[in-house]
C-alpha cells in the first residue's frame, strides 16, 4: 500500500528508473484487473436478479418465445397487482408481518432476560445451565421437529400460529441469550451497583437501565430473527394447512405447485416471478434501511463464535 | 460485597440470596423453553425412535426394529445419506474458497467496494424458497437464460436439463446454492477476519521480498485458520440440513436424484406418519453431524493457529 502511493507521488515519470516504472506500470494494470474481477462477478450475481425482475413484467406469450429476450414488449406491472388476484397473497404478506414481528418480540425480548441473568447474578448452577443452553447450538433442528409436532398436534395448535410464536417467548434460542449476554458483560457494574444501593428492583434496573444502554445489540438481535422469521419454511410448512393462514415462504411454495399451474391455461412464470420478488423485496429493504446493525451481528457471531 | 452482611433484604434473605432469587427468575422463561421444547421433545423422540408410531394410534414398543429396517432395508436411507455428503463434500469446500476470494477482493480498497459488497451480498439475503423458484426458471431446459448461454455463447447444443434431469439437478442445486452463498454471511466473517491480520506482517514480508502468493501463504491463511475453522463447520452443518432448496426446486427429484436426508426424514413423517421410523433418522443424523464436528474439532488442533494461545 505504502509503495503504492510512493509510486503514484513521485514526479515526473520520465526521470524514474524503468525498474520503478514498470513497477508503476504493473500495479496499474493489477488494480484495473481487480476492478474488472469486481464488477464481472458483480454482474454474474445479478444476472438472476435482473431475469427475474424482467420476466415477472413480461406477457403469458413472451415468458416462452424462443429465442429467449431480456426485456419484455411493454412491460405489465399488472402482473402484480393479479398475484394478489390469484392467490391470497395480500393475506400471507400480512401473515408473515404479524408472525415473523410478534416471533421476533418475544425472542429478543426473553433472550435478554437470559442472557442479563447469564451476565449479572451470581448462583448456583448459573455455569452448568449456560453450558447446556451453548449446547443446543449444536442440536439440528429435525431431532426435536417430530416432537414438537406431535406435542401441537395433542394440545391443539396445529394450524394456529401459536407454535410459530409462543416458544420464542420462552428464551428466544441459545444464539440470541450468547449474543446479549456477551454485550451486557460489556457494560460496567457499577451502573447497576449503584442503582441497587438506591433501592431499585433489579427488574428496574433491567429495564430503566441496562435495555436502553442495549438498543444496539437489541437492533441486531431483531433484525436477524426477524430475517430468519420471514424466511421460515419447514416449520411453519408442516404446523399451517388452511391456505389463508398461510405465511409467505410457504404461500410461493403454494403458488408455485397450484396457482400457476392448475385452472390456468396459460404460463404463469410472470407471476410466480413477481411473488418471489414480493416476498425477497421487504428484506432486502430492511437489509438497507438497517445494514449497520446487520453487519455487526454477522460479524460478532464470526468472532465470538 | 462485604455490604452483603450489613444489608439484610426484605424477605430475610441476604443481597447474595435475592442475587440469586432475582438471577433465577430471570433465567425461568427460558428454563421452561428449555424444557419443553428441547429437552423433553428430545426424550420423547428418542423414545419414539424405538416405536412404531402413525400419530393416530399409541406407539408401540419394537426396540430397535426401526434401526435394523433402516440399515438394512431402506435403500432410500443410503441414498440420501450419500447425495447429502456429496453435495456437501462439493458445495462447502467451494463457498470457502468463493467467499475467501470475494472477501479478499473487497479487502483491496477499491472504489465502490460498497456496492461490489451489496452485490455479493444480496443474493444471500433472498430467501431460500424464493431462490429456488427464481433458479427454477433460471434453468428453465427451453427457454431459460442458462440454456441460452449455453447453446448459443458455447455453442454446445446438447444443453443440460437440469431440475428436469437426473443428471445434472444436483449440479443446479450446487450452483444455486454457491449463488447464495459466495457473498453472504462467510464472505462478511472472513471479511472481518482479514481485517483483523495485522499490518506489520504483511510490511515485514514485503521488506523481506515475499511475493504476494507468499504473503497469502504464510501471513494470511496462518492468521485465517480460527475464521476458516469457523465457517467449515458451520458450512458443514448448514449442507448437511439441506432442505428447503431442494423440496422446492426439484421435489426430491427426478428419480429421487436430489432426495437428501433431511427430505428422506420429512417424507417418513409427514408423508407416510411414520413418526418412530423418522424420529430414528432424526437421530441418526444427529450422531453423524455430532461426530462430524467432534472429528473437525479433533482435527483442528493440527492446522488451526489462535494467535492469542501462543503469546499469552
Amino acid at each position: 500500500m505504502a509503495q503504492d502511493a510512493l509510486a503514484r507521488s513521485t514526479s515526473p515519470a520520465l526521470r524514474l528508473p524503468t525498474r520503478t516504472r514498470t513497477k508503476k506500470r504493473q500495479v496499474f494494470v493489477g488494480r484495473a484487473l481487480l476492478y474488472i474481477i469486481a464488477i464481472a462477478a458483480s454482474i454474474l450475481f445479478m444476472i438472476p436478479f435482473a431475469w427475474t425482475i424482467f420476466s415477472s413484467l413480461k406477457s403469458p406469450s413472451e415468458l416462452y418465445m424462443f429465442p429467449p429476450r431480456w426485456f419484455p414488449a411493454t412491460p405489465r406491472f399488472e402482473n402484480y397487482a393479479e398475484v394478489f388476484a390469484v392467490a391470497p397473497f395480500g393475506r400471507w404478506l400480512w401473515n408473515s408481518v404479524v408472525v415473523a414481528g410478534l416471533a421476533t418480540f418475544g425472542a429478543v425480548l426473553s433472550a435478554a432476560f437470559t442472557g442479563y441473568s447469564f451476565a449479572r447474578f451470581r448462583y448456583p448452577g448459573r455455569n452448568l445451565i449456560f453450558l447446556l443452553t451453548l449446547s443446543t447450538l449444536m442440536l439440528p433442528a429435525e431431532v426435536t421437529l417430530i416432537p414438537l409436532y406431535l406435542l401441537f398436534n395433542k394440545i391443539g395448535w396445529l394450524d394456529t400460529y401459536l407454535p410459530l410464536i409462543v416458544p420464542s417467548y420462552f428464551g428466544g434460542g441459545a444464539f440470541l441469550i450468547f449474543m446479549m449476554r456477551q454485550f451486557f458483560m460489556t457494560i460496567p457494574r457499577d451502573l447497576d451497583e449503584a442503582a441497587l444501593m438506591d433501592g431499585a428492583s433489579y427488574l428496574r434496573i433491567f429495564l430503566q437501565i441496562i435495555l436502553p444502554l442495549s438498543l444496539p445489540v437489541l437492533a441486531t438481535a431483531a433484525i436477524i430473527t426477524f430475517i430468519a422469521d420471514w424466511n421460515a419454511f419447514l416449520f411453519p410448512y408442516i404446523i399451517l394447512n388452511d391456505k389463508e393462514k398461510f405465511v409467505i415462504g410457504i404461500g410461493i411454495k403454494y403458488f408455485q405447485t397450484v396457482a400457476a399451474n392448475i385452472d390456468s391455461m396459460e404460463p404463469r412464470e410472470n407471476l410466480l416471478m413477481a411473488a418471489g420478488i414480493m416476498m425477497t423485496a421487504p428484506i432486502i429493504l430492511l437489509f438497507f434501511a438497517a445494514q449497520r446493525y446487520f453487519v455487526r451481528g454477522i460479524v460478532m457471531s464470526g468472532i465470538k463464535g | 460485597m462485604t455490604a452483603g452482611a450489613i444489608m439484610v433484604g426484605k424477605r430475610g434473605l441476604g443481597l447474595r440470596g435475592r442475587e440469586a432469587l432475582a438471577g433465577y427468575l430471570f433465567l425461568l422463561p427460558w428454563l421452561i423453553g428449555l424444557l419443553c421444547f428441547t429437552a423433553i421433545p428430545m426424550l420423547a423422540s428418542a423414545y419414539f425412535s424405538f416405536t412404531r408410531y402413525d400419530v393416530v394410534n399409541a406407539p408401540e414398543f419394537t426396540g430397535l426394529k426401526n434401526f435394523q429396517e433402516i440399515f438394512t432395508k431402506d435403500r432410500l436411507f443410503w441414498k440420501s445419506m450419500g447425495l447429502t455428503f456429496r453435495y456437501a463434500i462439493i458445495v462447502v469446500p467451494l463457498s470457502l474458497i468463493g467467499s475467501l476470494a470475494a472477501a479478499m477482493l473487497l479487502n483491496q480498497a477499491l472504489k465502490g467496494t460498497t456496492f461490489f459488497r451489496t452485490f455479493f451480498f444480496l443474493p444471500h439475503l433472498t430467501p431460500v424458497a424464493a431462490s429456488a423458484v427464481l433458479w427454477a426458471w433460471m434453468f428453465n431446459p427451453d427457454v431459460g437464460p442458462v440454456n441460452y448461454f449455453i447453446r448459443n455463447s458455447l455453442g454446445i447444443q446438447d444443453a443440460p436439463g437440469w431440475f428436469r434431469d437426473p443428471q445434472w439437478a444436483m449440479t443446479g442445486l450446487i450452483i444455486m446454492a454457491m449463488w447464495g452463498a459466495i457473498g453472504g454471511n462467510t464472505m462478511l466473517i472472513f471479511l472481518a477476519g482479514l481485517q483483523g491480520v495485522p499490518q506489520e506482517l504483511y510490511e515485514a514480508a514485503s521488506i523481506d521480498g515475499a511475493t504476494a502468493w507468499a504473503k497469502f501463504r504464510n501471513v494470511t491463511i496462518p492468521l485465517l485458520t480460527p475464521t476458516i475453522f469457523f465457517n467449515m463447520v458451520l458450512g458443514i452443518i448448514g449442507a448437511l440440513r439441506v432442505f428447503t432448496a431442494a423440496f422446492i426446486a426439484t421435489a426430491g427429484g427426478p428419480a429421487y436424484a436430489t432426495h437428501f436426508y433431511a427430505l428422506h426424514i420429512y417424507e417418513k413423517a409427514f408423508k407416510h406418519f411414520e413418526m418412530g421410523y423418522a424420529s430414528a433418522l432424526a437421530w441418526i443424523f444427529f450422531f453423524v453431524m455430532f461426530v462430524f464436528t467432534f472429528i473437525q474439532f479433533r482435527a483442528s488442533r493440527r492446522w488451526v493457529y489462535y494467535a492469542g494461545e501462543v503469546n499469552d
